[in-house]
């Protein structure tokens, strides 16, 4: 039998008299990669922050590992799932600093930067460079590395490459697929690029409006969309990148 | 001075109004408010002091003292209605700089434990305690608004949210602090302290009127400091919920 990574049941998520979540249900196993699709506003982003206890849900449980976050010890289960923005914010100091940032925050300090910078495909010249210098693609990938160096065995990621050109996404992608493959991370990966989804994703999951309308492998899940809504999404997306 | 002649005083202020006629600055009326509520708050203030002072008693000089404090506090909560029960901490702070410079102040001997100098001195400090409390908060909202993105990061790293708060709390606590210093820095070049002027006035020695300003000069400093570094470290867990989620004031 697989095991379970995360697992949410019955959530939602109401904040003053807005509904944002609605009867989410789903399960996701340890080492797997589930892309999350769906246009914006869809509540993908919402889904994730209840993983890492950034948001409470208003009704209904998320489990990590068969414990409900709630019952978690909060930083604990934030070192155990992970998360990565869609803009790096760095802090103050050298690249070196923002890597370490996240360990020093525990008492850790950091064993070998260079290799951490080297797995997330930077140059090790960088390491005292001021975080602040750097570019776009090179602040996501210390973002990634600074989540990195805590081990977490779940990673959430919402649009990582999204605000990256084509090159930099490419080489950040790469860069977490490596990761997972080397540390059997668990990914739940909020994407609005359906290539990627494609390419990175064994399982899919299509939000809208609030709720996950359906769910399936990535395989099977863009060839054959079971409802309007998904039908709907994948065509409006396909005229888009024409 | 007699009653007759501080009325005569009263032109300055009406020149003020003509002039604010004249060009249309449009602040006649709140020209004549604060006179009004300056007259009215002074002359009351006057006589509750003589009744307080002649009456000799402890009770009056705490009661006296608790409603500067409770103004002060009151003052100061509006300027970050949004942190759910920020009162609480400022009370806290401005409790424990009364209390702590009270106690230098007595327990020196300083200071005779008379109502003319407890309630005088009191609204001194508070009043400045005041200023910064209210300044900190100020900058305290607008640091967790602009820093939502980096607080959010630590927490999602694992951080607690002392951690998470803590840079942004430092600078709240030296905005509250930096207005006392730098008017403490160039006391008496460019203006004379109100107080020091008074006893000057009132024809008592510079070189003691000095003695006194400089007293109270290090006590607010110190006060400033002391409701600062309380009111900063009482008030950042009410940012954050019990799951340790930054609320963002709105
Ligand atoms: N604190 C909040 N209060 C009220 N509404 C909110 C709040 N946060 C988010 N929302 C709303 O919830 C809905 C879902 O937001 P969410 O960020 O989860 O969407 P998303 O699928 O990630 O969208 P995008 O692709 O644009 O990132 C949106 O309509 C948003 O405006
Ligand atoms: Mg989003």
């Amino acid at each position: 039998m697989e095991q379970i990574a995360m697992r949410f049941d019955n959530v939602g998520v109401t904040v003053a008299g807005n509904r944002l979540l609605t009867d989410v249900t789903g399960t996701v196993h340890k080492g797997r990669t589930v892309a999350l699709i769906g246009p914006s506003g869809a509540g993908k982003s919402t889904l994730l922050s209840l993983c890492n206890l950034l948001r409470t849900p208003s009704a209904g449980s998320v489990y990590v590992e068969e414990k409900e976050v709630r019952e978690w010890p909060v930083q604990a289960l934030r070192q155990k799932v992970g998360m990565v923005f869609q803009t790096a914010t760095m802090f103050p100091g050298t690249v070196e600093d923002n890597l370490a940032y996240g360990l020093r925050l525990h008492g850790q300090s950091l064993q070998n930067p260079e290799a951490l910078l080297e797995n997330v495909g930077l140059s090790t010249d960088l390491l005292h460079k001021p975080a602040a210098e750097l570019s776009g693609g090179q602040k996501q990938r210390v973002a990634l590395g600074r989540t990195l160096a805590m081990r977490p065995d779940i990673l959430l990621l919402d649009e990582v490459t999204s605000a990256l050109d084509i090159h930099a996404k490419h080489d950040v992608e790469t860069t977490i697929l490596d990761v997972r493959d080397r540390f059997k991370t668990t990914l739940f990966w909020v994407t609005h690029d359906l290539d990627q989804a494609r390419r990175v994703a064994d399982e899919v999951w299509f939000m809208a409006g609030g709720s996950v309308i359906e769910q399936g492998p990535a395989t099977s899940l863009f060839e054959h969309p079971n409802t309007p809504e998904l039908k709907a999404f994948l065509s409006e997306e396909e005229e888009e990148t024409k | 001075m007699t009653f007759l002649s501080l009325s005569f005083t009263l032109l300055f202020v009406v020149v003020a109004m003509v002039l604010s006629l004249w060009l249309k600055l449009g602040v006649e009326r709140d020209l004549v408010i604060a006179s009004v509520r300056a007259v009215i708050q002074l002359l009351l203030i006057g006589y509750i002091l003589k009744f307080v002072f002649a009456s000799h008693t402890v009770l009056f000089i705490l009661a006296m003292v608790a409603l500067i404090v409770g103004v002060a506090a009151w003052n100061a909560r509006s300027r970050a209605k949004t942190i759910p029960g920020v009162i609480w901490p400022i009370l806290a702070g401005l409790v424990a700089t009364e209390i702590a410079t009270q106690a230098v102040l007595l327990g020196i001997g300083v200071i005779p434990f008379q109502a003319r100098y407890i309630i005088t001195i009191s609204g001194m400090i508070v009043g400045n305690s005041m200023v910064a409390a209210g300044l900190l908060l100020n900058r305290l909202q607008r640091e967790v608004t602009n820093g939502e993105a980096e607080i959010t990061m630590v927490l999602a790293l694992g951080g607690t949210p002392k951690q998470a708060i803590y840079p942004h709390i430092k600078q709240a606590i030296r905005a509250g602090m930096i207005p006392t210093i730098d008017s403490t820095k160039t006391t008496g070049l460019v203006q004379l302290p109100g107080m020091m002027t008074g006893q000057i006035i009132a024809g008592a020695d510079p070189v003691q009127a000095v003695r006194y300003q400089l007293m109270i000069l290090f006590c607010i400093l110190a006060g400033s400091a002391i409701t600062s570094i309380v009111i900063g470290f009482l008030t950042y867990p009410r940012l954050f919920t019990s799951y340790q989620q930054l609320i963002v004031p709105k």
